[in-house]
């Protein structure tokens, strides 16, 4: 579990460009859009690529999105669940 | 400036609905859509998709054209010559040559069709160097206009989804200005698998027949296609004596400034471009009698779009339709495509349907028009909007 | 009656660095094959959320745009409109690489949407809260001349009071590789400047080059732009009509100008468009900047700079003179700035000190 969120931070940080920031500083239940990381509607349907290309997870509706993509938590529970590689 | 605004005396489209100005007036008396599975090229977003795409090839619209075999004509190109000679020839502009005419055309993907089907030859082979410098936006207006013979004030505009309707506000602005006597504008955008898989990553295509303005709309369909109208000073209108087919009386270009690809909720930018549209014209919101709506069935569009329209004409929203069920959207094309939509309303005295439409939107209190409709027009406003926020509006009023 | 037009500010990214008072004198001569522009520090001058996703084109944009309204003390202005040849190449790049590398599959959105030409205004617009008029030309090498005509009509008509006018290409790697597949640009192990120049082919570069006009002259205005005139054609026979028509609708005479900046850019079938112009100006000091800007389509906006530098600070860096034999001292008046490429896009514009 530690090791999934260690490799989805740093899949973020690098698909999305973010500069200056290490896994270390994104905490585990911190808010990934809005307030928290700041991320907005670009970044999530980057997401949705990632779950696809890394995770073998297909999001049809980007508004499913927006449960998933709460948080590395939330993130880490579906990834597990779902993962098809 | 002069009172009745510019007049319109010509005007050529090629779309998924029809080759020629009747053709497509025919498709919009008949409900008849122009959507389908693509065919002129493969991707694997085939059967995912459906698109409003022209189904003469590229080599068929070469031989219409009358070109040479080793042409260096993308299809954006192809597209745009060929509504074009329609334009002039629909404005009889053969001869004349004193008169100072410019050209001023817009696209979107430009030469991107052929970059992506030969670009990755041209490091190794010089076969298809040819199609490189066919690549950027501007070399598609030169082929035109050297088509046409047209030599002079002759540029391109490229703002996304609104580019024709800049384009014709331009060229609207120079004849005003009396920099030029008579200008074609209007776009081309031909499909390509850049701009279907764009718009595949942005999860904004339906994979039915768009719905636009109904509660349940699940997206766009892209379209291709291409038109240009002839422009001319009232001046010179009345020296030869012209048939006006309409005049454009008023055009705005505002900025949402929002976000990079979403419309924001209350459509500032639509607004914006809508008001200054009828202030151009000097008219008011009541004297619109139809409104061609960008509409082009995305969930943000429509809901930003009806919003705009909510706050220009309050509680008395004019018929109004989205046409992008019959033609799909068009991109840079779309403003021109609409312009010849809009025009053909005001000589029918005719509102074009809204297809699919079923369940009306609970954020909005308007319904679009959703079988053909014969009542007499006056004037007609056509929205344009695009990513970066670009709004645009046109109006045209019965000649 | 028409409002007269003027240069209020100026900033720019460019292969000489960024716009500033030792600009021309510290600039060099470009002899490699491709140029790339002199990046500032964008820190702090760009937020961190914005700049994730910028491209150098935008980058550069941005921080031309914010100079040039800085120079002038413009917040924002009522307009935006700027002209690039390729647009945002480099993410149209990325898309088209992926696009092939993947097969349509995995593909993501960012690189899409900012591939539209669009994008350096729409952003710049995004930063400022500019709701105002917004449009991008492209048209090759007057896609920059297209939008001087534009925000002309916008500021003599006075629809408007301040537009920020721009003109920006950035290199793109496999665009930049084409060019030079096709033989447009010179290749890679080529060391020439436009005067050394043998090979075929020109030095290319990038840039980014802002200008706040304005319908009033204040204390930083640099000059005056007089107007433009854009021709997609011309034959060398035609060159005299071409001048003299649009020089007698502005009521002035060749001998009126002082100094013509011209493009020449080292191939011999462009440069001989600017000795045929040359030849019609006699009294005219022939003045060239290519060879320090490099050419990309929207690189004639560097003449711009070269003309109301010149006019606001009454004299020539020496690095501008074509000729070896530089003139005596004279007063700067009327400069006229002529551009092409490979025949195509012409475009006059006559500025003048105010």
């Amino acid at each position: 579990m530690t090791a999934l969120k260690e490799e989805l931070k740093r899949q973020i940080i690098e698909v999305l460009h973010l500069e200056d920031i290490t896994p270390a500083d994104i905490q585990d239940e911190e808010a990934l859009f809005g307030e928290g990381l700041g991320l907005d509607s670009i970044d999530a349907l980057e997401l949705i690529v990632l779950m696809d290309k890394t995770y073998g997870i297909k999001l049809a509706d980007p508004k499913k999105g927006r449960d998933i993509f709460q948080s590395i938590d939330t993130m880490v529970a579906y990834i597990s669940e779902h993962r098809t590689k | 400036m002069t009172d009745r605004g510019v007049a319109v005396t010509g005007m050529g489209i090629i779309s998924a609905i029809g080759e020629t100005v009747e053709e497509n007036l025919w498709s919009l008396l008949a409900g008849k859509h122009g959507l389908s599975r693509i065919a002129n090229f493969p991707t694997r977003l085939r059967e995912q998709i459906w698109v409003g795409e022209q189904k003469k090839t590229n080599d068929e619209l070469s031989a219409s054209l009358g070109l040479s075999e080793r042409n260096a004509f993308t299809r954006t190109a192809l597209l745009g010559a060929y509504a074009a000679r329609q334009a002039l020839e629909s404005a009889n502009m053969q001869g004349a040559h004193d008169l100072r005419t410019g050209f001023i055309s817009s696209t979107s993907v430009g030469g991107m069709d052929y970059t992506e089907r030969y670009g990755p030859t041209y490091l190794t082979s010089p076969e298809w160097h040819r199609y490189i410098p066919s690549h950027p936006a501007g070399d598609s207006s030169h082929k035109i206009a050297e088509y046409l013979g047209i030599k002079g004030l002759v540029t391109t505009v490229s703002t996304a989804c609104s580019s024709a309707a800049n384009a014709i506000m331009m060229g609207a602005r120079l004849i005003r200005s009396r920099r030029l006597d008579r200008v074609i504008v209007g776009g081309t955008d031909a499909l390509s698998k850049f701009t279907i898989n764009g718009f595949h990553t942005l999860m904004i295509l339906a994979d039915a027949p768009c719905q636009p303005f109904d509660m349940h709309r699940k997206g766009l369909n892209l379209g291709e296609g291409a038109a240009y109208l002839v422009l001319e000073s009232e001046e010179i209108v009345q020296r030869q004596g012209k048939k006006v087919l309409a005049y454009l009386t008023g055009y705005g270009n505002a900025n949402d400034a929002f976000h990079q690809t979403a419309s924001s909720e209350n459509g500032e930018g639509a607004f914006l471009a809508m008001q200054k549209a009828l202030a151009v014209a000097q008219l008011t919101p009541q004297a619109i009698d139809y409104v061609n709506a960008h509409g082009t069935a995305t969930p943000n569009n429509d809901l930003s779009e009806g919003r705009a329209m909510q706050r220009i004409f309050k509680s008395n929203v004019p018929p109004f339709s989205s046409t992008k069920p019959f033609t799909g959207h068009t991109l840079a094309a779309a403003g021109a495509i609409e312009a010849v939509y809009s025009i053909l309303a005001l000589q029918q005295d005719m509102v074009p349907p809204n297809l699919h439409f079923d369940t009306p939107m609970e954020e909005l209190d308007m319904i679009p028009e959703t079988a053909v409709r014969h009542r007499s027009l006056s004037h007609v406003l056509s929205n344009s909007f695009g990513f970066g926020g670009n709004c645009s509006s046109l109006i045209f009023s019965k000649a | 009656m028409k409002k007269s037009v003027f240069i209020n500010g100026i900033g720019a990214v460019t292969t000489q660095g960024i716009w500033r008072s030792e600009f021309f004198s510290e600039a060099r001569v470009l002899d490699h094959a491709i140029n790339a522009a002199e990046q500032p520090a964008y820190k702090g001058f760009i937020s961190p959320g914005a700049i994730r996703r910028m491209s150098r084109g935008i980058k550069m944009s941005m921080y031309a745009a914010q100079q040039a309204l800085g120079e002038s003390f413009v917040t924002i202005p009522d307009a935006i409109i700027t002209g690039t040849g390729l647009g945002c190449s480099e993410d149209s790049d990325k898309f088209l690489r992926s696009l092939w590398e993947n097969d349509e599959q995995f593909l993501t959105p960012t690189s899409f949407i900012q591939s539209t030409h669009n994008t350096v205004a729409a952003q710049i617009a995004l930063q400022l809260s500019c709701k105002g008029y917004n449009v991008t030309h492209v048209n090759g090498a007057s896609s920059f001349e297209s939008a001087l005509l534009d925000t002309l009509m916008l500021l003599q008509t006075g629809e408007e009071e301040h537009v920020l006018l721009g003109g920006v290409d950035e290199i793109a790697e496999q665009t930049y590789s084409f060019l030079q597949a096709g033989g447009y640009i010179k290749t890679g192990s080529v060391r020439e400047t436009v005067k050394t120049s043998v090979s075929p082919g020109v030095n290319y570069a990038e840039g980014a080059h802002f200008f706040s006009m304005s319908a009033g002259r204040v204390a930083s205005s640099y000059a005056e732009i007089i107007d433009v005139k854009l021709q997609n054609e011309l034959e060398g026979s035609q060159m005299r009509s071409f001048l003299q028509d649009f020089l007698t609708t502005k009521d002035l005479h060749p001998e009126d100008i002082d100094a013509v900046i011209l493009g020449y850019n080292g191939d011999e079938n462009d440069d001989l468009f600017y000795d045929a112009l040359w030849q019609e100006l006699p009294l005219a000091t022939p003045l060239y900047y290519k060879h320090l800007s490099g050419q990309y389509d929207s690189c004639s906006a560097f003449g711009l700079m070269v003309a109301a530098f010149v006019l606001k600070q009454q004299t020539v860096p020496s690095i501008l003179y074509w000729n070896e034999k530089i003139p005596p001292n004279t007063t700067w008046k009327n400069i006229l700035i002529y551009n092409q490429y490979k025949g195509k896009d012409h475009s006059l514009v006559v500025v003048r000190a105010c």
